[in-house]
């Protein structure tokens, strides 16, 4: 029943000339009327429990606060949504597309700025975004080499760090060379998600950084120089890959699935993009307390998660007024709370007053999460080229 | 009008497989004006058969289906031979029903964590048995070989080619059969696979055809326990029709064309297999041997074969409801270290959703479906129609070969992403199987209540409404039964038709098997089981509480 009133009342909504013309951020109080009423479709992956409930806590706040319902489409890959939103421009629907939101960044959010099919600029605009620290986290105006430009907002900082069961491992690998020999001497005991997986992917990167002298060409796209550059990887991954789990022959789909692995005791070093994740995992039963993290002695890959607002999406203005709310420092301070996340706040301390700073102060680190000052540095990811052609050549190499 | 019913369910199934069809052909020569491709080329094909994995995934998916076909067949024949008219076969024949209703998704999570290093079996006998105190590295499931694929495709597929053996042994006139050869000194099995085998097998060809089909092409079996590297092709193809950058739609195509190309290669194949196997079956069933002794082997074999069919599904369904309610499990331990609601609590918004949705789409898929069977049942008279072997077609063409082409249309057309869209494309996949279990009891009807009813005046439409259809109201609540499990189980219809907007317990299911959460995926699977499993429920229950003052309609 109430189905139907909701399709009565977007029905309503898109005849309001409020949706005539382009919505304009900087008229907020027109945002937050068109918006009221409407459901946003966020697509974002859905394959980690937690995730899913902070979403849906996201889409209370929302109701409560703005009346906007928000409908958490669950992605087994970002890039389906992508596809959608390109499917739909080809055949022609260039308004009410299915999408409103998107969880992005890399090479996902590249291709939909070179192409157009992003809404925007807005998101420094948003009645949040001066509380967002981008001096002391350039990753939030600049993705994966690419400027961003307004056209995502940036919502949770991610590092990669190694999780190690501590009851099996004494001293853990901090570094790639120290990583190989580890592998060496405990054979079957170490794997990474299958590339084109985002974190598979992201470890042929982080393996990338390791073996070069000088990373700065990472930077710009792939040039001529690829099979030179990238020589020393393979090399690393040919000598690894016959004492990974499974010797190789099969690895897995993607992080929970790795993180399963480590539960299971079938691996003793896994890794995540989020510091937090290993803290809320033992938070919630699902992993051995005795599992700590660690990062390489010079540096792991850094980045930002942000949400875009296809051209063609239907309820422009709800996604707006979500891209706002997940800035709040209420939802962020919930984010980084290590029993519910452990995201790392895209927000600035200083830029903060007293009572939200305080939510921030009053949150612990969680048991297995390293203090900031422990975290060592963040690598730039590498241009989003990279990720794509490494995954191809893996997939070629390794992947038949 | 029931002339309009039955060419009503053979449109409803012929046209989306044919447009699907068209809408796969044109992309793979480079023909979809939608993505800009307006000139034919061969340029799909030329990326396709680029890809470094093709020959291996072609292998693949030739061996895994053959052998999953040959094997369930050989499995069930054994079953049959060994057990038909004891009292064991008519319990094995009432577990059928249940295990039928199970989703082959379901099935196949609760299969890869029984066998799995870090599973059930090893838990069991570890440390005290194996001496591994953390799980062994070893491949089984995901295997290169697809076998762990093979034993998920067997325990879903013997069920139903039992049920398909079971409604052609009438005919057959089976029991008499065998009670002859026994008479001529013929072993059980040996008497059974020379005289009956023969005339079942004829009866049951176009169910084998459609389990071999759908062996070689099913998607979300081998998503969880099919080898990655390269995966089956069907897989890979899906991932093609995925693929951000949507020129691999192109080669998706041509992947899908091949895909059908190889589907009915292997029928050929088969057929031709069929030949060859008549031939010399027929020297060795005139051969005289009697193969008493047989039975000794092959009767316990036959038995272990079941039980174990049953034990793989049981266990591993029990594991997975167990998951669903563990707190911290580590290996080896055979039970949680903590149990709670939690893992369901975190679900439970999304569960009632996609529950309600799944049973909505389930339930008018299932209605009309029923209505048209019955339309297209009553159209054919006594003698079934030889048009209607094209009930097999959405069985046998294989659903990734036409389901983005009708995905495809549906976008155009702007009807994806909607309840209705869903429950329409979910009907060519139920009305077949609705119509294949009602077809034989609705022939079995005795025409003689129908002539008494007419000759106190009553016209047909009256006897269907008053005679018939209350008379077989039992069969009719099976196939709705069967009908609403079949919508249930449908993971890439659902999928692409869809668009996100639409989602069933299967679709979030099978999402959830590239997670890895055994938590999740056990709260899923126990619900994508118990859905069905209700109905049924409540279907066998139905006529029994309406019929229970009605001494001749009880069962037995």
């Amino acid at each position: 029943m109430h189905r139907i009133i909701a399709a009565i009342a977007i029905a309503s909504a898109s005849l309001s000339p409020a949706l005539a013309d382009s919505p304009d951020p900087q008229d907020w109080d027109a945002v937050l009327d068109a918006a009221r009423g409407q459901t946003v479709y966020w697509h974002a992956w859905g394959g980690d429990p937690r995730i899913n409930a902070f979403i849906a806590s996201v889409g209370d706040d929302l109701q409560d606060r703005y009346g906007v319902t928000l409908e958490h489409v669950r992605l087994a890959d970002t890039a389906d949504a992508v596809t959608r939103v390109i499917s739909e421009r080809q055949a022609g629907r260039d308004s009410d597309g299915a999408v409103d939101a998107i969880w992005i960044n890399g090479a996902n959010f590249a291709s939909m700025k070179e192409q157009g099919l992003l809404f925007g600029p807005f998101a420094e605009d948003l009645p949040n975004w001066p509380l967002v620290d981008t001096d002391a986290n350039p990753a939030v105006l600049i993705d994966f080499t690419l400027p961003v430009e307004g056209f995502a907002s940036p919502w949770a900082m991610f590092q990669m760090v190694f999780e190690y069961d501590s009851a099996t491992v004494n001293d853990p690998p901090r570094s790639l060379d120290a990583l190989r020999d580890w592998i060496g001497e405990n054979p079957g005991r170490f794997t990474y998600p299958q590339p084109p997986d985002f974190l598979g992917a992201s470890f042929l990167k982080q393996a990338l950084y390791g073996v070069l002298d000088d990373p700065a060409a990472l930077l710009d796209p792939v040039g001529e120089d690829y099979d030179e550059i990238t020589a020393p990887l393979w090399e690393f991954l040919d000598e690894i890959t016959p004492n990974l789990w499974r010797q190789g022959r099969a690895y897995p789909a993607n992080e929970p699935a790795l993180a399963q692995l480590l539960a299971d005791g079938e691996v003793d070093i896994g890794f995540a993009f989020n510091p937090g994740r290993a803290s809320a995992a033992i938070a919630d039963g699902e992993l051995q307390d005795s599992v700590r993290t660690f990062v390489f002695d010079g540096g792991t890959l850094a980045n930002a998660s942000y949400l875009s607002i296809p051209y063609n999406a239907a309820h422009i203005e709800a996604a707006l007024v979500l891209a706002n709310l997940i800035l709040d420092p209420e939802i962020q301070a919930r984010a980084q709370d290590p029993d519910v996340l452990g995201f790392q706040t895209v927000l600035g301390m200083d830029r903060l007053d007293a009572e939200d700073r305080a939510r921030f102060e009053a949150l612990e680190l969680g048991i297995a999460t390293l203090p900031p000052e422990e975290m060592g540095t963040g690598l730039l990811e590498p241009h989003p080229d990279w990720m794509t052609r490494l995954a191809e050549d893996w997939a070629e190499r390794y992947g038949q | 009008m029931a002339r309009a019913g039955l060419w009503a369910a053979l449109g409803l199934l012929a046209l989306p497989v044919l447009a699907g069809l068209a809408g796969v052909i044109a992309p793979a020569f480079g023909y979809l004006p939608a993505l800009g491709g307006t000139e034919l080329s061969l340029d799909p094909w030329r990326g396709l058969l680029s890809w470094g994995g093709l020959a291996a995934a072609m292998r693949l998916s030739l061996t895994t289906g053959v052998l999953s076909t040959a094997l369930s067949l050989a499995l069930t024949f054994l079953i049959v031979a060994a057990w038909q008219g004891t009292r064991s076969f008519a319990w094995v024949t009432r577990a059928l029903a249940p295990m039928l209703a199970l989703p082959h998704a379901a099935a196949a999570f609760g299969l890869a964590f029984l066998i799995a290093p870090s599973g059930w079996i090893a838990r069991a006998l570890s440390p005290w048995a194996t001496g591994w105190e953390r799980p062994p590295d070893l491949l089984i499931v995901n295997d290169p070989w697809g076998l762990a694929l093979v034993a998920g495709l067997v325990v879903k597929e013997v069920p139903f080619l039992l049920l398909m053996t079971l409604a052609a042994l009438p005919q057959a006139d089976s029991l008499r059969s065998q009670m002859i050869a026994r008479g001529l000194g013929y072993g059980r099995v040996m008497g059974w696979m020379k005289v009956v085998a023969p005339r079942v097998y004829a009866q049951i060809r176009l169910p084998v055809y459609a389990v071999l089909a759908y062996s070689m092409s099913v998607v979300d079996v081998a998503l969880i326990l099919g080898p990655t590297r390269p995966p089956t092709l069907a897989v890979q193809i899906l991932e093609w029709t995925n693929h951000p950058d949507l020129q691999m739609r192109f080669q998706a195509a041509a992947g899908a064309c091949l895909q059908l190309v190889l589907v009915v290669g292997a029928l050929a194949l088969w057929r031709l297999a069929e030949r060859l196997v008549a031939r010399r079956g027929a020297g060795w069933a005139a051969g005289g041997a009697r193969g008493a002794g047989a039975d000794r082997v092959l009767r316990p074999l036959g038995a272990g074969v079941a039980l174990a069919t049953g034990l793989a599904v049981g266990l591993g369904l029990a594991g997975l409801l167990v998951w669903s309610f563990a707190g911290l499990w580590r290996f080896p331990a055979l039970w949680p270290d903590a149990w709670g609601l939690r893992n369901w609590a975190g679900q439970s918004d999304m569960l009632a959703r996609r529950i309600w949705q799944s049973a909505v789409i389930a339930l008018g898929a299932s209605v009309i479906a029923l209505a048209l069977s019955v339309a297209a049942l009553q159209a054919q008279g006594a003698r079934p129609a030889r048009i209607m072997g094209l009930i097999y077609l959405p069985l046998i063409v294989p659903q990734i070969a036409f389901l983005p082409g009708l995905a495809s249309f549906a976008l155009i057309l702007g009807l994806d992403g909607t309840l209705l869209a869903v429950m329409a494309v979910h009907l060519v996949f139920v009305l077949p199987y609705v119509y294949l279990v009602l077809a034989d009891p609705w022939r079995a009807w005795d025409a003689r209540a129908g002539l008494v009813a007419a000759s106190l005046g009553a016209r047909p439409l009256r006897v269907l409404w008053a005679v018939r259809l209350p008379m077989l109201l039992r069969a009719l609540c099976v196939a709705f039964a069967v009908g609403f499990a079949t919508s249930i189980a449908q993971y890439l219809p659902t999928l692409l038709i869809g668009a996100g907007r639409v989602g069933t317990v299967t679709t979030e299911a099978v999402a959830l098997a590239s997670s890895a959460n055994r938590r999740l995926i056990g709260v899923w699977a126990v619900v994508q089981m118990a859905l069905p499993m209700a109905v049924f429920a409540a279907c066998l229950a139905l006529p029994a509480l309406i019929w229970r003052n009605r001494q001749g309609m009880r069962i037995g």
